[in-house]
């Protein structure tokens, strides 16, 4: 597909991972997380294993680790909670590095750092080897109510087109002297963003009218129909099917 | 279905349309237009210009009994069990071409249409392909539409409808917002089509260049009809429906090249 259609988190390039049907490869990243959610804390050495999977789907997709470890950061905020688990977690208290911390603290961050992370690594590798578009298509395929598709092919159509207008009405502002300065100014802006609902909700309805003009009946009708070969779903089952060995394996030994 | 070549692409009897607010947009308005003729449709704003457009694919009216009067589209009535084959066959191209194309890639979009009807597969591809062949954007077809420059979304939202193999083009304002380049390129693919066009604009020149006809729609009904040259030169219907020519421009001294 074009050039100009990638978006930040996708990475142009070409490998077996890219050419996977998109429904495959969200249902594989799908199943990988269940299956790493599914697995006892206890099992150290399992996450590790779950790290060596992703970072062999990683090299198979030629997506470079420091790409990978950039995009992780994402997690960041997400992971504060976890960190202060330790301190609050009533429990046995072990002493770390002069700290004294919880112990059943200590095994909630953990638990929340090993998987969210192992969750996100994965979520970044389908996003990076696969283009929105793409994503939409696949979800479509796997049932997923195909209003919450449009909706979402809509966002991506017109997402540039409103921060356009949000742009233009602040020029706007600015020209004639405003610049938000504080508690004061929030009004002018409030009032802003409601004229933009205002604006988009009409733009909403001129689209709406274009669509009925054209045939609209209340279904997207289906232009790329996406399929995949009984190879193609083995390929993507390797990953999840993989972590489920070491899933089932965990709970054995622990 | 068989046409004989006497049916006109489009014939309006009488429309009459009042908003439900009350405000009564169209006064019986009459129009005809032939197969294969290109035809202006002048007026000033609130003219009832965008309300007559409206109804020729039955957005407004469409015979849920809210208008009066009649319209038909290559014989066929606009009526409710027709809209589906009425829409098929007037391909309106609206203002904004961020309005009209919504789909995430040109390709899609341009099947849109054609795949609403019903169209699937190899020869749905074809006739994206040929659509966007015609006005020059075969190239573009895997990008997003937000990427194209305003003269090449205008474009490509002529192909949209041309996709559908309309029995009759309506443009809206096709030439707003564009540069001279871009508006001439569009008149060249106009022109080049061999499909019956009705336009509504405001650019009286661009009207003289492309249109053999022009109406004046006026206080909702059609207030002049004769060919384009002669009515830009009558400066006493042009004065009376708020129609002005662009400073300098004499239509007189247009040498047309057809």
């Amino acid at each position: 597909m074009g050039a100009g259609h990638a978006h930040k988190l996708y990475r142009h390039a070409r490998s077996p991972v890219h050419e996977l049907p998109p429904h495959c490869k969200l249902a594989a990243v799908f199943c990988f997380v269940l299956v790493v959610v599914a697995t006892p804390r206890e099992a150290v050495w399992a996450f590790g294993l779950y790290a060596l999977l992703l970072a062999a789907v990683a090299g198979a997709a030629r997506v470079p680790y420091g790409f990978l470890l950039r995009r992780l950061l994402i997690e960041v905020p997400f992971v504060a909670f976890a960190l202060l688990m330790p301190f609050v977690v009533p429990g046995e208290k072990v002493g770390v590095l002069g700290l004294s911390l919880s112990e059943p603290g200590l095994w909630g961050a953990w638990n929340i750092l090993a998987k969210g992370t192992l969750g996100v690594a994965a979520s970044v590798l389908l996003a990076a080897t696969t283009e929105l578009r793409a994503l939409l298509l696949g979800l479509e395929r796997l049932r997923m109510p195909p209003l919450l598709v449009q909706i979402a092919s809509f966002m991506i159509r017109y997402g540039d087109v409103v921060t356009d207008e949000m742009r233009r009405m602040r020029i706007a502002r600015e020209s004639r002297g405003f610049t938000a300065r504080g508690v004061r100014h929030w009004g002018v802006l409030a009032k802003s963003a409601g004229a933009l609902f205002i604006r988009s909700y009409e733009r909403g309805e001129r689209v709406h009218l274009a669509m009925v003009s054209r045939g609209y009946t209340g279904v997207m009708p289906v232009i790329d129909d996406v399929t995949a070969t009984r190879a193609q779903w083995t390929h993507a089952a390797a990953l999840p099917l993989a972590a489920l060995a070491v899933c089932l394996t965990g709970w054995t030994l622990t | 279905m068989t046409l004989s070549l006497e049916t006109p692409s489009l014939e309006v009897s009488g429309l009459a349309f009042a908003y439900p607010d009350g405000h009564q947009a169209l006064f019986g308005v009459d129009l005809t237009v032939r197969r294969g003729e290109r035809v202006a449709l002048l007026g000033p704003n609130g003219a009832g210009k965008t309300t007559l457009v409206l109804h020729l694919n039955g957005i407004l009216g469409g015979g849920d009994g809210s208008g009066v009067g009649s319209v038909r589209v290559a014989g066929l009535p606009v009526t409710k069990p027709n809209l589906a084959e009425v829409r098929r066959r007037v391909g309106i191209v609206f203002q904004d071409p961020d309005d009209q194309l919504f789909m995430p890639t040109v390709r899609e979009d341009v099947a849109f249409g054609p795949a609403a009807a019903g169209l699937r597969g190899a020869a749905l591809e074809e006739r994206v392909h040929a659509a966007l062949e015609r006005v020059g954007m075969a190239d573009f077809a895997d990008r997003p539409p937000h990427h194209l420059s305003f003269g090449q979304r205008r474009r490509v939202a002529v192909a949209t409808v041309l996709a559908m193999e309309p029995e009759i083009l309506v443009l809206d304002e096709p030439s707003s917002n564009l540069d001279p380049a871009s508006r001439r390129e569009l008149a060249d693919i106009l022109r080049s089509l061999d499909v019956t066009v009705l336009m509504v604009t405001h650019d009286l020149p661009y009207a003289l260049e492309l249109c053999e006809r022009s109406v004046i729609l006026s206080g909702g009904v059609i207030a002049a009809d004769g060919p384009t040259g002669e009515l830009l030169c009558d400066e006493d219907t042009m004065r009376a429906h708020r129609l002005e020519l662009p400073f300098g421009f004499d239509p007189r001294s247009v040498v047309m090249g057809r």
